[in-house]
C-alpha cells in the first residue's frame, strides 16, 4: 500500500497529474464515501423505483376510476417535470414541514429545538425512487398491456384472484417482456443519482467536488469520476443482461 | 327472493340438471350474440354444441363460468345462479374447468407448475399432496416425461393435454372445452380426444364446442346445433346427424360431413 503511494507521489512530482485520491488518505476516505453513497443511493432508488413501478402499474389496471386516475396523475406529475426541480421541491420545499421538536437542556434551562426529519440522502432516495418510479409504472404497464389476454383468462377461468393473476401470472410475463426497456431506465436512474450533489448528499461527484477544490487536480477528477461511472454502470448492465438471459424462456416471445 | 338462491344451490341434487341454462340473451354493444339459448346438462353427460363460426359458441361456454356476464335469461350450476351478482366467481370457477382452443398454458412455467399453480393459489392445498396428483394427471395425459417441460418446448397437442390436466388438478364438476382441437395438427388431434374421450367415460360432465363431428357422433349423448345466437336443431347423435330437419343444420353438416 505505502510503496503504491509513494509511486503516485512520484507519478505526481514527475508528471503532474495529480490523483491525490490514492496517495492521500484524506481524499481517498471521502472519495470512498462517495463511491459508497453512490452505490447505497442507487441501489435503494433501483428497488424503491421497481415497487412504485409494480405498484403504480397495478393501480392503473384498478376497476376504481379514481384509482386510475391517482396512479395517472403521479406519472404525469413526475416524468414532466425535471428531476432537479423535484428534488429541490422535496428538500426545500417539503424538507422544512418534516421537522420534530427536541427538548434540549443547557445546564437550568430548556430548549427546543427544531431538528430536521430526513437527512438530504433520504429526500434523494425519495425524490430520485419517485422519479424513476413514474417512468417504471409505464414501462410495466406496456410489458402488462403486452401479456395476452387470453392467458390472463385461463388463471381466471381457474378460480384466481386479481392479486393472485397479477403477481403469479401478468407480473412474471410483463417483467420479461419490458426487461430492456426496465434497463434502460435503471441505468439512467443511477447517472441521475448526481443530482443528489445539489442538496449536498455525499455522493461521488459532491465528493469528487470537494477534493478538486481542495487539492486543485480538476482535470484528474474529471477523468476519474468519467471513468467509475462508466465502470459503475457496465457493472449494472452486466448484471441486468445476465438477468435477461436467465428469464429468457425456452420458445417464449421469440 | 335473494333468500331463496342458497337454499336453491344446497337443494340441487344429481337427478336435476347440473348446468341448467334457461332462455340467455347475450349481446356486445349493440350486436345480440346469443338470442334466446335453453339447454340442460345432467350429471355426467357429454354434450356436443356445434354450428358455424361465430354462432356464438364460445361466447355461449364462456357465460357458464361467468368469464362474460348476461343481459336476460339465468344460468345454474348446481343449482347455483352464476350470474347473482352477490356470486364469489372464484367459488363457481372451481366447479367449472375450462379449455381453451388456444390452451393458453402460463409460458413462465413448467407443465408441472402449470398443474400446480391454481391448487396451491386458490385451493390453498399442500404443495406435496398438489404435486403428486399433478404427477398422477401427467401420466393420466400420457405425458410422463414432460413435467419439467416449459410450454414453449411441447407441441400443440401436448399443450393441450397438460391444459385439460391444469384444469382436472381443480377436480371441477363440469368441464368446458371450447374448440380444443381447432388449432392442432391432424396427427395431434388424437391424442387429444382419447383423453376427452377417457374422461368422458369415467363419468365427467363435458361440455364441448367442437368442429370434429366423427367424435361428437362417438362420445356425445346430446348435440345442439347453434346458428346465429339461437340453437336450431338438437336430439341424440344417433338422430341428430341421419334426421336433421332444420335446412341451416343440414346445409351445415352438408359442408362438414
Ligand atoms: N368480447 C367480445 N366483444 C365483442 N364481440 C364479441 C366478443 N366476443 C365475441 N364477440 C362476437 O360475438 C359473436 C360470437 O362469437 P363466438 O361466441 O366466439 O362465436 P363462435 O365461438 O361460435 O365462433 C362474434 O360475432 C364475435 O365477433
Ligand atoms: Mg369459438
Amino acid at each position: 500500500m505505502e510503496a503504491i503511494e509513494a509511486w503516485f507521489l512520484a507519478f505526481y512530482r514527475d508528471t503532474g497529474i495529480n490523483l491525490t485520491i490514492i496517495y492521500d488518505g484524506f481524499d481517498r476516505a471521502r472519495f470512498l464515501e462517495g463511491v459508497g453513497n453512490t452505490v447505497l443511493l442507487s441501489m435503494v432508488c433501483l428497488v424503491c423505483s421497481v415497487l412504485i413501478g409494480i405498484v403504480g402499474a397495478w393501480m392503473q389496471g384498478s376497476p376504481r376510476a379514481w384509482v386510475r386516475w391517482l396512479a395517472q396523475v403521479y406519472v404525469q406529475f413526475f416524468r414532466n417535470t425535471p428531476p432537479l426541480v423535484q428534488l429541490y421541491f422535496f428538500f426545500f420545499g417539503l424538507g422544512p414541514l418534516f421537522v420534530i421538536t427536541v427538548e434540549q437542556q443547557v445546564g437550568q434551562m430548556t430548549f427546543a429545538r427544531e431538528m430536521p426529519l430526513l437527512t438530504s440522502f433520504h429526500w434523494a432516495v425519495i425524490s430520485l425512487s419517485l422519479f424513476a418510479g413514474a417512468f417504471n409504472v409505464e414501462i410495466f404497464r406496456s410489458g402488462i398491456e403486452a401479456v395476452p389476454r387470453a392467458t390472463v383468462e385461463a388463471a381466471d377461468a381457474l378460480g384466481m384472484s386479481r392479486l393472485q393473476i397479477y403477481g403469479n401470472v401478468v407480473l412474471p410475463l410483463a417483467f420479461r417482456i419490458c426487461l430492456p426497456a426496465l434497463n434502460n431506465n435503471l441505468v439512467n436512474l443511477v447517472k441521475t443519482t448526481t443530482l443528489a450533489y445539489a442538496i449536498a448528499v455525499p455522493e461521488l461527484l459532491y465528493q469528487s467536488n470537494q477534493i478538486w477544490s481542495d487539492s486543485v487536480n480538476v482535470p484528474e477528477m474529471m477523468v476519474v469520476l468519467l471513468f467509475l461511472y462508466v465502470g459503475l454502470v457496465g457493472v449494472l448492465v452486466t448484471g441486468m443482461q445476465r438477468w435477461e438471459r436467465a428469464m429468457r424462456l425456452p420458445g417464449f416471445g421469440q | 327472493m335473494p333468500a331463496d338462491r342458497p337454499t336453491a344451490a344446497a337443494a340441487w341434487t344429481p337427478d336435476r340438471p347440473i348446468v341448467h341454462i334457461d332462455d340467455v340473451h347475450k349481446s356486445f354493444g349493440s350486436v345480440e350474440v346469443l338470442k334466446g339459448v335453453s339447454l340442460d346438462v345432467m350429471k355426467g353427460d357429454v354434450v356436443c354444441i356445434i354450428g358455424p363460426s361465430g354462432s356464438g359458441k364460445s361466447t355461449l361456454l364462456r357465460c357458464i363460468n361467468a368469464l362474460v356476464d348476461i343481459q336476460r335469461g339465468s344460468i345454474t350450476v348446481e343449482g347455483q345462479e352464476v350470474h347473482d351478482p352477490g356470486l364469489d366467481k372464484r367459488l363457481l370457477r372451481r366447479k367449472v374447468g375450462m379449455v381453451f382452443q388456444q390452451y393458453n398454458l402460463f409460458p413462465h412455467k413448467t407443465a408441472l407448475q402449470n398443474i400446480m399453480m391454481a391448487p396451491i393459489k386458490v385451493l390453498k392445498q399442500p404443495r406435496g399432496e398438489v404435486e403428486d396428483r399433478a404427477r398422477r394427471l401427467i401420466a393420466k395425459v400420457r405425458l410422463s416425461g414432460k413435467e419439467d417441460a416449459y410450454p414453449g418446448e411441447l407441441s400443440g397437442g401436448q399443450q393441450q393435454r397438460v391444459a385439460i390436466a391444469r384444469s382436472l388438478a381443480m377436480n371441477p364438476d363440469v368441464m368446458l372445452f371450447d374448440e380444443v382441437t381447432a388449432a392442432l395438427d391432424p396427427e395431434t388431434v388424437k391424442e387429444v380426444l382419447v383423453t376427452i374421450r377417457e374422461l368422458a367415460e369415467e363419468g365427467m360432465t363435458c361440455m364441448l364446442v367442437t368442429h370434429e363431428m366423427g367424435f361428437a357422433r362417438e362420445i356425445a349423448d346430446h348435440i345442439y346445433f347453434t346458428d346465429r345466437g339461437v340453437i336450431v336443431e338438437h336430439g341424440p347423435p344417433a338422430t341428430f346427424f341421419t334426421e336433421a330437419k332444420d335446412p341451416r343444420t343440414k346445409e351445415f353438416l352438408g359442408q362438414i360431413l
